[in-house]
C-alpha cells in the first residue's frame, strides 16, 4: 500500500483530500503545515507527498525546498495544490523542486487520476 | 468512485468562518501606515483558503466572489498595490457579506447575491487599473496549452515527440518512464531512447539522467493533451511536438467561438434572474452544533478514563473475594475512584471551554464603527483573551457585553474637544478584560470617559418613584439604580445605544447566567462594569443547609457570611420584616421556613443561623437550622422537568439519592419583596 502525506491546513480540504485516498486504499497522514509535514517527513519515509501552497508557520514552496534536502525525499514525488489565479506559484515549486501541481478546485476523482500519473 | 462532498460541509463552514474572523480582525489589526506583511499574509491566506474550499465544495458563488478579493489582496502583498483605508472599509464590507453569503447556503438558502455582485464589481473597477500587462501575462501561464489544444490531426500520420529531459529532472520525483506509460495509453507508442551522453560508468553520477527519447505516438488525440503529459516538465526538459503528416488529406477543426458566446451570455441571464429575486434576510445565525477541542484537553481526557478503568479493575478484583480484612483496601479504592471521578469531571468540563477572545474578537470591529459614526476617537484595549469559559456561557454574554460597550463608547466616553477641555488625551480607551477569580470569570468593561452622573440618575430616580427624596444613600447604590427596569437617563435616546433594551435587560440576562454585574464610577475619570460568571452552568459549588427536614443549596459564591444572631441587634421594621443591624449595615432577614412552608426545628433566631448571601448588590440573611457540607452538584433544570418555581433556581440529586432545590438568591429577594430596605444604610454615608 503506497503511502501518501497530506499536508493542508484548511481541515475541510485534507479531510476531503484523506477521505479520498484512503477510500482509495492509500495509507494517509495528514499534516496541518509545512513544519509539521516536515517533522513527520523526518522521521518514516512515503511514497507521495501532497502540499497546499500557503499555508501558516511554513508555507508548501518551503517545505519542497527542506524535504528535496532531506536525503530520503530526494526522489520522492511531491505535487502541490494550487489554485489557478496562483499562477506564478507553480513555477515557483517548480523551482523548488516540486514534481508537479493538481489545480483547485478538483474533485475527488481528478485527485487520484493526478495521483496515478506518479504513483503506480 | 463518487464521494459525497457534502460531509465535509460543516468543518468547511467553520474554517470559512473562522477564516472570516482571521480576516476582519487582521484588517482591523492594520496600521496603515506601517503594514505589516505578516498581517496582510493572514488575511490572504484565509480569503485563498475560503476560494479553494468553496470552489471544491461547490459553492461557485462564494468562490467567484472571493477570487476578486484574493487577487486584489494578493497585489497588495505582493506589494504591486497599495492599501488605504477605502480599501479596508471594502474589504470589510466583503467580509461581511461573505459571512452572510455562508451563513444562508449553512442554512440551506438560496443565496442573496446583490451586495456580492456591487462589491464584486467596484472589486473589477480597482483591479482594472494599472497593471494590466500583468494581468494578461497571469492569464498566459494559466492555460499552456490553450494552442496546442486547437491542433487536431485527423489523417494519416503520427505524433513525433523529442524528448530531451534535463540530467536534473529526476531530483524533482518526475519519472520519465511514468510519462511514458501515460503516452502508451493514449495509443500505439514507438519508442526509441538515445543513449549518446552517457558518460563512463566511472563518470557516472546516478542521481542524473542522460537518456533522450524519440518517440512516434499514433493517436486519435490532439497535441493538447500530449502536452498535458509533459506539463510538469516543460520546464525540466526540451520538448518538441510535431504532426508527420503521411497523407495528402490534412484537416484543421478549431472550435466555434460562437458557441462560446452563446454560454456566456446565458449565463448572464441566469446570474440576473437570481439577483432579483429577492430573499429573505438571514437568519440570526446557525447554531455551532459541533466544538473544537485542543488535543491536550482530550489526551487527558483519555488519560483520565485509563486510570478510571484501572481503579474499576481493582475493584473488581477486591469484590470477587473480599473479606473484612481487606475493608482498608476498599476505602483506599473507592478515594481512589472518588479522585478519578472528579478528574475525569474536571476534564470533561475543560472541554467545554473556550477562549473568552472568541467573544472579545467582535469588539474590535465594533468599536472601529461606532467611533467613526459617533466621531470619537477611541481605543480598544483587550487583556486576558485566553482566559477559559463555558461556550454556553460564552454565547449568552454576548449580547449583553456588546450593550454595555455601546453604552460605554456612547454616553461613557466623551468627545475629542469635551476631552481636551477636560484636560484629558482626546483618544478615549475602552478596556475589555477577563479573569480568573476563584471558581468564576470576571469580566470587566473599563471606560476613561466622564463616569456616571449620579446627581442626574438620583433625580430621575425619584421622579420615577424608584426612591424618596429621603432616603440616605450612597454614591454606589445610586448607581446601581441604573440596573433597573425602566431606567433610562439619555435625554435623547441616541441611534447608537438606548434602543429598547436597558440596562435592567443586561442584568436579567446575567442573572439567568447565574452571575452578577456591578458598576463602579468616579465622575471625570470614568466607569467600570464589572461582570461576574461561574465558569460552567452545568455544575455549581454549593452549601447544602438544613430547614427542618428539607435540605437546600445555596450557590457558594453568593454567600458573604454565616453568623449567630444577637437579639439585641435585630429590629422589627413593621410589614412583618426583621431586620439585623451587623456592623453598618441593616440585613433584612428572611426566613426560608415560611418562605417553603416547612418545620424548622426551632423559630427562635437565636437558635438557628444567618447566612448572609449577597444577590443583585444586596445583601440578605436567610435563617436555616444548620450548616451543612459543601459539594459540587450538578444542575438539573427544573423548567424542563417540572416547571419554573420562584426562588428556585434548579434542583439537584444527593448522594443519598434525595432531590434538593438549589436557591435563587436574587428570586427569594423579590419574592419575599424587600427590596427597598435592602437599599437602607446604617447610620451616615458608611461605603
Amino acid at each position: 500500500m503506497s503511502s501518501i502525506l497530506a499536508v493542508d491546513d484548511s481541515a475541510s480540504m485534507r479531510q476531503m483530500v484523506s477521505f479520498t485516498l484512503k477510500g482509495a486504499g492509500f495509507d494517509v497522514t495528514e499534516a496541518n503545515d509545512g513544519q509539521q509535514a516536515l517533522d513527520i517527513a523526518k522521521t518514516r519515509s512515503f511514497d507521495l507527498v501532497l502540499s497546499d501552497v500557503n499555508m501558516p508557520v511554513m508555507d508548501g514552496i518551503t517545505l519542497v525546498k527542506n524535504l528535496r534536502n532531506l536525503g530520503d525525499y530526494k526522489f520522492t514525488p511531491i505535487l502541490m495544490l494550487t489554485t489557478e489565479s496562483a499562477g506564478d506559484k507553480k513555477g515557483e515549486g517548480k523551482a523548488a523542486g516540486a514534481t508537479g501541481w493538481i489545480v483547485k478546485p478538483f474533485n475527488p476523482d481528478q485527485l487520484l487520476k493526478t495521483i496515478k500519473r506518479v504513483l503506480d | 468512485m463518487s464521494i459525497d462532498l457534502s460531509q465535509f460541509h460543516q468543518v468547511f463552514f467553520e474554517e470559512c468562518f473562522e477564516g472570516l474572523d482571521v480576516m476582519e480582525n487582521g484588517l482591523l489589526e492594520l496600521d496603515l501606515d506601517d503594514i505589516d506583511s505578516e498581517l496582510i499574509n493572514s488575511v490572504f491566506r484565509a480569503a485563498h483558503s475560503i476560494k479553494g474550499g468553496s470552489g471544491t465544495f461547490g459553492f461557485s458563488s462564494v468562490a467567484d466572489f472571493t477570487h476578486v478579493l484574493e487577487t486584489l489582496l494578493d497585489d497588495i502583498r505582493s506589494e504591486k498595490r497599495t492599501m488605504d483605508k477605502q480599501g479596508v472599509d471594502l474589504f470589510l464590507l466583503s467580509v461581511d457579506c461573505l459571512r452572510q453569503l455562508l451563513h444562508q447556503l449553512h442554512a440551506k438558502e438560496e443565496p442573496d447575491l446583490d451586495q456580492a455582485n456591487q462589491l464584486k464589481l467596484k472589486f473589477e473597477a480597482i483591479l482594472a487599473i494599472g497593471l494590466d500587462g500583468e494581468v494578461a501575462e497571469v492569464n498566459d501561464v494559466t492555460d499552456v496549452n490553450k494552442d496546442d489544444k486547437l491542433e487536431v490531426h485527423d489523417g494519416i500520420g503520427y505524433w513525433e515527440i523529442i524528448f530531451k529531459p534535463h540530467p536534473e529532472i529526476v531530483q524533482t520525483g518526475n519519472e520519465p518512464s511514468r510519462l511514458l506509460k501515460q503516452l502508451a495509453v493514449m495509443g500505439e507508442l514507438d519508442v526509441e531512447a538515445n543513449i549518446e551522453n552517457l558518460p563512463d560508468f566511472t563518470a557516472l553520477d546516478p542521481e542524473l539522467l542522460f537518456v533522450k527519447w524519440t518517440l512516434k505516438l499514433r493517436t486519435k488525440e490532439n497535441k493538447g493533451a500530449i502536452s498535458e503529459i509533459f506539463e510538469w516538465v516543460v520546464d525540466d526538459s526540451d520538448i518538441t511536438i510535431t504532426w508527420i503528416d503521411e497523407s495528402v488529406i490534412q484537416e484543421t477543426i478549431t472550435e466555434n467561438p460562437k458557441d462560446t458566446a452563446d454560454n456566456i451570455t446565458s449565463i448572464k441571464e441566469n446570474s440576473e434572474n437570481k439577483v432579483t429575486k429577492k430573499v429573505s434576510k438571514p437568519k440570526a445565525s446557525v447554531e455551532s452544533q459541533s466544538i473544537r477541542v485542543a488535543t491536550d484537553k482530550v489526551d487527558s481526557l483519555i488519560n483520565m478514563v485509563g486510570e478510571l478503568v484501572i481503579t474499576q479493575s481493582m475493584l473488581g478484583q477486591l469484590g470477587k473475594d473480599f473479606s473484612m480484612e481487606r475493608v482498608h483496601r476498599l476505602q483506599e479504592g473507592l478515594i481512589q475512584l472518588e479522585h478519578n471521578t472528579r478528574e475525569l469531571q474536571e476534564s470533561v468540563m475543560r472541554i467545554r471551554m473556550l477562549p473568552i477572545s472568541f467573544s472579545f474578537n467582535r469588539f474590535p470591529r465594533l468599536v472601529r464603527d461606532l467611533s467613526h459614526t459617533l466621531n470619537k476617537k477611541i481605543d480598544l484595549k483587550l487583556s486576558g483573551e485566553n482566559t477559559e469559559l463555558d461556550k454556553t456561557v460564552m454565547e449568552k454574554i454576548g449580547d449583553p457585553m456588546v450593550h454595555m460597550v455601546r453604552n460605554s463608547l456612547d454616553h461613557g466616553i466623551e468627545t475629542p474637544d469635551v476631552r481636551k477641555a477636560a484636560g484629558k488625551n482626546e483618544t478615549g480607551t475602552l478596556t475589555l478584560s477577563a479573569y480568573h477569580q476563584g471558581g468564576n470569570i470576571i469580566i470587566e468593561i473599563n471606560d476613561d470617559g466622564a463616569g456616571l452622573n449620579t446627581q442626574k440618575i438620583k433625580e430621575k430616580a425619584i421622579e420615577k418613584g424608584l426612591i424618596k427624596e429621603s432616603d440616605n444613600l450612597d454614591d454606589d447604590k445610586i448607581n446601581d439604580l441604573i440596573f433597573q427596569p425602566g431606567f433610562s437617563t439619555a435625554d435623547v435616546i441616541s441611534d447608537v445605544s438606548g434602543r429598547g433594551v436597558g440596562m435592567d435587560v443586561v442584568r436579567r440576562n446575567i442573572t439567568e447566567l447565574s452571575g452578577t454585574v456591578e458598576v463602579k464610577s468616579v465622575p471625570g475619570e470614568g466607569s467600570t462594569f464589572k461582570i461576574r460568571l461561574p465558569l460552567t452552568l452545568a455544575i455549581l459549588d454549593g452549601q447544602l443547609v438544613r430547614v427542618g427536614k428539607e435540605i437546600y443549596i445555596l450557590p457558594l459564591v453568593s454567600i458573604v457570611e454565616s453568623i449567630l444572631v444577637d437579639e439585641e441587634f435585630v429590629n422589627n421594621v413593621g410589614g412583618g420584616f426583621e431586620v439585623l443591624r451587623l456592623r453598618e449595615e441593616y440585613i433584612p432577614i428572611i426566613k426560608l421556613y415560611d418562605v417553603f412552608g416547612v418545620e424548622p426545628d426551632s423559630r427562635k433566631l437565636t437558635d438557628g443561623l444567618l447566612v448572609v448571601v449577597e444577590g443583585e448588590n444586596k445583601k440578605v440573611g436567610f435563617i436555616v437550622d444548620e450548616l451543612m457540607e459543601q459539594q459540587q452538584v450538578v444542575i438539573k433544570s427544573l423548567e424542563a422537568n417540572f416547571q419554573k418555581v420562584d426562588g428556585v433556581s434548579g434542583a439537584t440529586i444527593l448522594g443519598d439519592g434525595t432531590v434538593a432545590m438549589i436557591l435563587d438568591v436574587p428570586g427569594l429577594i423579590q419574592l419575599s419583596g424587600i427590596q427597598l430596605i435592602s437599599n437602607l444604610k446604617a447610620g451616615n454615608n458608611a461605603a
